[in-house]
């Protein structure tokens, strides 16, 4: 059967389109060895992503196994994640623990 | 009863994962078995060329440098040099020199002779071209003969030096093709083989999260400090890759931030953790994934880690890219359906299939590493077949 969201890395909280999902639509993920379905509460542009739990303010947003940047922002699951609810960490923090 | 003994040393040799590849004195093993013709500087390159020119077996290698470089690009030209002569893939090696250039053939002979393969040398200002290019094909000839008699034998994949590379990428490469180029790597380093990540540019935004796989405190800072030697570069030459990154149609296209467009390449060195940094063109001295500095020019990259000792290199694409190294195969990958159609001549796998949901990034992966071993056993890649000789050093300083 064909999946329409990928998400890439088991220890992921986002998972992203393969193809323009519409709201309230119910997607099937497979993450490693079990799969989740999802029901999107928005919209989601292919390559767009999308949480698979909810998360806090403050929280990672984690893909490839790691934190791609922080939620700025209370995010639900089937909810899209991007700008708008995701920043970057600054670079001096980054390196703090170095 | 012959037939069933076979199967079982068939089977055997399956479970330790080897390829069919060419045992070297010094212990190494190639997946060719090229002569190598080199020019140690621009001036004798025209004669280079025509030594090797419809010899089968012999590799011409198109070296414009090796005289007139300062600081360490005089390290960094002889090491990438030496490099190509000590690599596995190398069976016998002809320097062609001029005569009165900083790299003499006879310095680069004897470094590449500590391997114990057969090096030798003209030079044109003993003899005129005509000799020296009569005296080269004839050495040519008889160290392609002896080549040619060389079979293959099985080894171990451990013994593989994995290159890894992508260029010309779209939204395919980070979602699909990477993350299966990762699988694969994940399985030659449990196989106790070789990964090289490398372009180090393109670490930039997500280099603590490399760093944090460091498997010491040391490789940790050597990893950050690469990092801050390219942004430094950058930046003196106007450019800030931090700022105005995702650009605009990164993020239209669902890329939210630095680290995540970063990730997507890093990734198709697997999830192993990174147990040593080398410099451009030189050797990894440890197994595992590990990490070598070069920029992020597709042809400067594949060069460095051939150079560092890469039988076979992988190489991801989503718009498409034919290039090719002159003795390693390299395989090229592709998630876009599209441009594996446009392209057909140039891809040698299709993993599309992952963003039609029909085939697993795991599936992919393996179906990669089994590509990479076929490819070290002999079998041609489309670079190969199309006759591309790649090969473009990356230097630091001006040329005086």
């Amino acid at each position: 059967m064909g999946y329409r969201a990928i998400a890439i890395n088991k220890k992921d909280n986002v998972a992203t389109a393969l193809t323009s999902l519409g709201k309230d639509t119910r997607i099937s993920v497979e993450i490693h060895d079990r799969t989740e379905t999802i029901k999107l509460l928005s919209d989601i542009p292919m390559g767009h992503k999308f949480a698979l739990q909810d998360m806090e303010e403050g929280d990672p947003v984690i893909k490839y196994g790691e934190p791609i940047g922080q939620c700025t922002a209370k995010i639900c699951s089937g909810e899209h994640v991007h700008v708008h609810n995701v920043i970057s960490r600054p670079k001096e923090e980054k390196y703090e623990e170095f | 009863m012959c037939m069933y003994i076979m199967l079982l040393a068939d089977q055997k040799r399956r479970n330790m994962r080897s390829f069919e590849g060419y045992a070297r004195g010094d212990g190494k093993a190639g997946t060719r078995n090229y002569v190598l013709v080199v020019p140690s500087v621009g001036c004798s390159q025209g004669a280079a060329q025509t030594i090797a020119r419809g010899i089968r077996g012999a590799v011409f290698l198109p070296n414009i440098l090796g005289c007139g470089q300062i600081g360490e690009d005089r390290g960094l030209v002889k090491r990438t040099l030496v490099g190509f002569g000590m690599n596995p893939n190398i069976f016998s090696v002809l320097i062609v020199g001029n005569g009165c250039e900083q790299l003499s053939a006879d310095e680069l002979g004897k470094a590449i002779a500590s391997t114990g393969k057969r090096v030798e040398s003209v030079v044109i200002q003993d003899m005129g071209t005509k000799k020296a290019v009569s005296l080269g094909r004839r050495i040519v000839k008889e160290m392609c003969a002896h080549a040619a008699k060389l079979v293959r034998e099985p080894i171990p994949v451990s013994e593989l030096i994995l290159g890894t590379e992508c260029g010309g990428s779209d939204y395919t490469s980070g979602l699909a093709s990477n993350p299966a180029v990762g699988v694969a790597s994940d399985l030659l380093v449990a196989e106790n083989g070789t990964v090289i990540l490398s372009e180090t540019p393109e670490l930039i935004g997500a280099e603590h999260l490399v760093a944090r796989r460091a498997r010491t405190p040391e490789i940790a800072g050597q990893i950050l400090k690469t990092v801050a030697w390219w942004e430094r570069q950058s930046v003196a030459a106007g450019q800030n890759i931090r700022e105005g990154n995702p650009s605009p149609g990164n993020i239209a296209g669902g890329l939210t931030t630095l680290e995540e467009k970063s990730l997507g390449c890093i990734y198709k060195g697997g999830t192993s953790s990174l147990e040593e940094v080398i410099s451009y063109a030189s050797s990894p001295t440890k197994k595992g994934l590990v990490y070598m500095d070069t920029p992020a020019h597709d042809i400067e990259q594949l060069t460095g880690m051939v150079a560092g000792g890469s039988q076979i290199v992988v190489f991801t694409t989503g718009r498409g890219t034919p290039i090719g190294s002159p003795i390693a195969p390299v395989i090229k990958i592709t998630a876009n359906r599209d441009t594996y159609r446009t392209m057909r001549e140039n891809m040698d796998m299709d993993v599309s299939s992952i963003l039609q949901g029909s085939e697993k990034v795991r599936e992919a992966g393996n179906r990669i590493f089994q590509e990479i071993i076929s490819v070290s056993s002999g079998k041609p890649v489309k670079a190969e077949k199309l006759g591309y000789r790649d090969f473009c050093m990356f230097t630091v300083n001006i040329n005086i």
